[in-house]
């Protein structure tokens, strides 16, 4: 009896490891996605990969730093500076880097973000050196004890979910209900034909980027407040990971980037848990890959045919 | 007309004996220098890197100037040139067979190796367009450098074994341990030197010069040009962009080689196999001209060497790397900053005429 | 009169819409055959299903006895159809001379090997191929141009270049996808002469698609259009411009 016992209860142990595993990685995903949201949307309107997008992340997750630990701001404050600088970056790129080239082959504008993503990079070690800084968590939560203390859940991984449920929810319902986002489907579809229709083709462009930039300053410091190092290739992985999640989603498709973001985080968490911790990455993109050949538009993703 | 088709490749001839020439006399240069004993060890220990860099940098134009695709996966092949190659020297080390011989094979087994993977990976991924096959072959290099890190291999009696898990999980019986997880391949023999490096360039060059000038390269860039033209006038387009991106595939294994055997120690970080280093080559191709293979050579040597020279420079090198990449797409890609730079071209030239006539 | 293309009840939907329906064809060998419509008729979805950008989804393309429905591009082109496009798709950054070389691709031949290490056989192939591609240019006039990057040329010699480089794949049929768009009288006229001079000096079948009526009843031998995917009338160039329904579908109601 003693015994059965005992074996019940290595399975519940079993049983709250693997949904602990499984929650760490809705966490993680949910960063993706809200990382992903901003990948998708630029992609959906200016047909560019922004290679520099994880990079604004970094930025966000400086910015914040600096308003808390050095300007002592409160929090909502520093979440909000943060977005603003975030905000002011990602148009301030577009304008210069990403505008001029909106005619010129997809190669070119491709090259040019990664330059961009390397130039955020290289000036945030400048600033700031490649010491790592330790980010403090921006969760006041303290962490859910549940099933008898057996399980508990950190106040980060439930506020990086809600968070993520209401952007994508908000999203939405802007693209839909919204006339911004109604002239951002029509950019989308057909720059020219949207001209025509008297929307405001460059406006549409830097609100897409402005709302993508003010995610990933949210991306980055939910990101920070869960792994709390902050070193200037921080958005690196982050932003390629979230890329390969819009990939997956679909690109171009807001419910795709949260599918994917989702799915790509709970994946590379179990892969960690049950399969190798050193091989995770390359499970992670090897799910990509094989996602890729049998549907190259990902999960969510329209078909595009080229015009003969 | 006939005249001028042939003075045409007269031209393309000529082009590509000043490449060879430039090569060559690099070569003869740094070896006077070194025999007069003017030369600095730290320049010294950079020309077997600079040999690696050009052979890289020609590998990656294959692919993104002639073929059009973007590869940023191409630290990913020179890691399985790398390491495949050393495996092979590190196993012949004590067999008796000649150095050269040896190290030829070595060199060999790289390119081969990476070919095979090029191709492996290319035929599901040159179906894909543009902007996927660039995250493909990222997410394809990041496997390699993630699997290589992971990977133990020894050789014992029994025959080879491998793991994934610590070398305790190779169960050898006896024999030697070479590839450590992440720790690598120690002791790789330094078979690589200046002379055999630029021997190596040389062939490369030769190689994709001629290809680009012949049937298959005028069939890859016409796909590169316009693939629904080119497929309309019978070319498969898949078939040929996979031959290209297999050969430079095998290119950046050679180069992989010629690195491994310059290092005692081989290890896969992110700094010589990654990203980073991708992203390095690449802006060696988009500095020296995309699809101008002279010109990647040229801009290895030079955006190596600077930095190295100019000491105090060295911390900005990274961010001077992303400024003139930004800088030279918007010159050459953005019809605004073009037309700016053909008005000042045009200033620049009115004025050397105006000068003529004064004279 | 032998007959070299045989279109057979040829249809393609995209999603439930059916682009082109049943559409037939009978094309002799050195006809000069038009295909008209209103825009939006469905004429160069007709164009990719003949070529293989579009695998018809029911019908059958029957040329010079060969069945070729389903083929892909590039088989086709090497069964012996050519075609140009309406929005003109050049080899932009090679010369003039060498998109004729490609289009010479799979008749002359040497392997990948011949062409790294400059064998004999390399340097014949080269030669008979420029020799062959000039010529080709000469036809249109365009060797003065032979090293000029294809992107540099005059539009209507644009035009003339994509003919030319078809033609170099030796095809039975060439298929012309609005070759006088964007030309002034003076062009077309040009052109027209351009086109029966193809015919020929070539022996070749032409199936064009044109808006310029005067192109059209110039050099058609005999005309089909379309109208909504489907073939509205068929027959003699002059009995079909002067049908009443082709004028009703032209105008509109």
């Amino acid at each position: 009896m003693y015994k059965k016992q005992l074996v019940r209860n290595d399975e519940v142990a079993k049983m709250m490891s693997f949904i602990s595993y499984l929650l760490n990685g809705l966490s993680l995903g949910s960063v993706y996605a809200i990382i992903a949201l901003g990948y998708t949307m630029v992609y959906g309107i200016a047909k560019m990969l922004n290679f520099a997008h994880g990079d604004i992340l970094m930025v966000g997750g400086y910015t914040a730093f600096i308003a808390f630990n050095s300007l002592g701001l409160p929090i909502p404050v520093a979440i909000l500076v943060s977005m603003v600088v975030c905000t002011l970056l990602g148009i301030t790129i577009e304008k210069i880097a990403y505008k001029p080239l909106r005619q010129a082959n997809s190669l070119s504008v491709l090259i040019t973000a990664i330059g961009v993503s390397y130039l955020l990079q290289n000036l945030a070690q400048l600033i700031f050196s490649a010491n790592p800084k330790s980010f403090s968590s921006f969760v006041p939560l303290k962490p859910v004890k549940l099933a008898g203390g057996q399980l508990t859940i950190s106040g980060e991984t439930i506020v990086t979910i809600v968070t993520c449920i209401i952007i994508v929810a908000g999203l939405v319902t802007f693209i839909n209900k919204t006339k911004a986002g109604q002239a951002m489907l029509a950019v989308s579809e057909d720059k020219g034909a949207a001209t025509l229709m008297g929307v405001d083709v460059n406006g549409t462009i830097s609100l897409t980027f402005a709302i993508g930039s003010a995610l990933a300053a949210i991306g980055g410091i939910l990101l920070c407040s869960a792994y709390p190092t902050l070193t200037p290739t921080t958005g690196a992985m982050p932003g390629i990971k979230a890329f390969v999640a819009a990939v997956l989603g679909g690109i171009g498709s807001i419910p795709g980037a949260f599918v994917g973001g989702i799915i790509l985080g709970v994946l590379e968490n179990l892969a960690k848990a049950y399969i190798s911790s050193k091989l995770s990455d390359a499970i992670v993109f090897s799910v990509l890959i094989i996602v890729l050949l049998v549907k190259p538009t990902g999960i969510l993703g329209k078909k595009i045919m080229e015009k003969v | 007309m006939m005249d001028r088709v042939k003075a045409e490749k007269q031209k393309i001839f000529r082009s590509n004996m000043i490449t060879f020439g430039i090569v060559i006399i690099a070569y003869i240069v740094v070896e006077l220098m070194m025999q007069t004993g003017n030369i600095s060890s730290l320049f010294k220990g950079l020309l077997v890197p600079l040999c690696t860099y050009s052979i890289l940098a020609v590998s990656l134009n294959l692919v993104v100037g002639i073929s059009g695709e973007l590869s940023l996966g191409h630290a990913g092949f020179m890691c399985i040139g790398a390491f495949s190659s050393a495996t092979w020297s590190m196993l012949m080390k004590s067999s008796g067979m000649p150095e050269g011989m040896r190290f030829f094979i070595a060199i060999v087994i790289g390119a081969v190796t990476a070919a095979f993977f090029g191709f492996l990976i290319g035929i599901p991924v040159l179906r894909l367009k543009g902007d996927y096959l660039a995250i493909v072959t990222l997410a394809f290099g990041e496997i390699i450098k993630n699997l290589v890190n992971a990977l133990y291999f020894g050789v014992d009696a029994n025959g080879p074994h491998f793991s994934l898990e610590d070398s305790m999980h190779l169960n050898m019986d006896g024999g030697t341990i070479i590839i450590k997880g992440a720790q690598g391949i120690t002791g790789t023999p330094k078979n690589s030197n200046f002379t055999i490096g630029i021997i190596l360039l040389l062939i490369v060059l030769f190689v994709v010069l001629n290809l680009i000038n012949s049937r298959t390269g005028r069939a890859v860039m016409a796909i590169r040009d316009n693939r629904i033209a080119a497929e309309s006038v019978g070319l498969n387009a898949t078939k040929f962009k996979l031959l290209a991106f297999t050969i430079s595939a095998a290119i950046a294994g050679i180069g992989g080689a010629l690195y491994a055997h310059n290092l005692s120690s081989l290890q896969a970080l992110p700094k010589n196999f990654g990203y980073n280093q991708s992203i390095m080559i690449l802006v060696f191709v988009v500095m020296g001209g995309i699809g101008n293979i002279r010109g990647s050579v040229i801009a290895a040597v030079v955006l190596t060497l600077l930095p190295e020279l100019l000491r105090g420079l060295s911390d900005y090198r990274m961010l001077i790397y992303a400024v003139v990449l930004i800088f030279m797409m918007l010159c050459t890609s953005a019809p605004s900053w073009i037309q700016y730079r053909d008005r000042i071209m045009m200033s620049f030239k009115l004025k050397s005429t105006d000068g003529k006539e004064n004279k | 009169m032998a007959t070299l293309l045989k279109v057979d009840r040829l249809g393609i939907s995209f999603g439930g819409l059916k682009a082109v329906d049943g559409f037939n064809v009978e094309i002799e060998k050195n006809e000069l055959y038009g295909l008209i419509g209103p825009n939006g008729a469905g004429k160069t979805t007709v164009f990719n299903l003949l070529t293989g950008v579009y695998k018809p989804t029911n019908g059958q393309i029957v040329l010079d006895g060969d069945n070729i429905t389903g083929l892909d591009c590039e088989a086709i082109s090497k069964k012996g159809i050519a075609r140009t496009f309406q929005n003109i798709r050049l080899f932009s950054q090679l010369s003039v001379l060498d998109n004729v070389k490609v289009g010479l691709h799979n008749t002359n031949q040497y392997s990948t090997l011949d062409g790294i290490f400059r064998t004999p056989k390399f340097r014949k192939v080269e030669r008979e191929m420029d020799e062959k591609a000039l010529e080709l240019l000469k036809v249109f006039e365009l060797d003065g141009y032979c090293d000029y990057k294809a992107s540099n040329l005059p539009y209507g010699q644009q035009r003339k270049l994509e003919i030319a480089r078809a033609l170099a794949t030796s095809p039975k049929l060439l298929l012309l996808d609005e070759p006088a768009a964007g030309m002034n009288p003076n062009e077309t006229e040009e052109l027209m002469n351009t086109i029966r001079l193809v015919r020929d000096r070539f022996d070749m079948t032409i199936l064009l698609i044109e808006h310029d009526m005067k192109l059209v009843s110039g050099i058609c031998d005999r005309l089909t259009v379309l109208n909504f995917g489907q073939v509205l009338k068929q027959g003699s160039t002059q009995e079909v411009l002067h049908d009443p329904e082709v004028i009703k579908a032209y105008l509109g109601d």
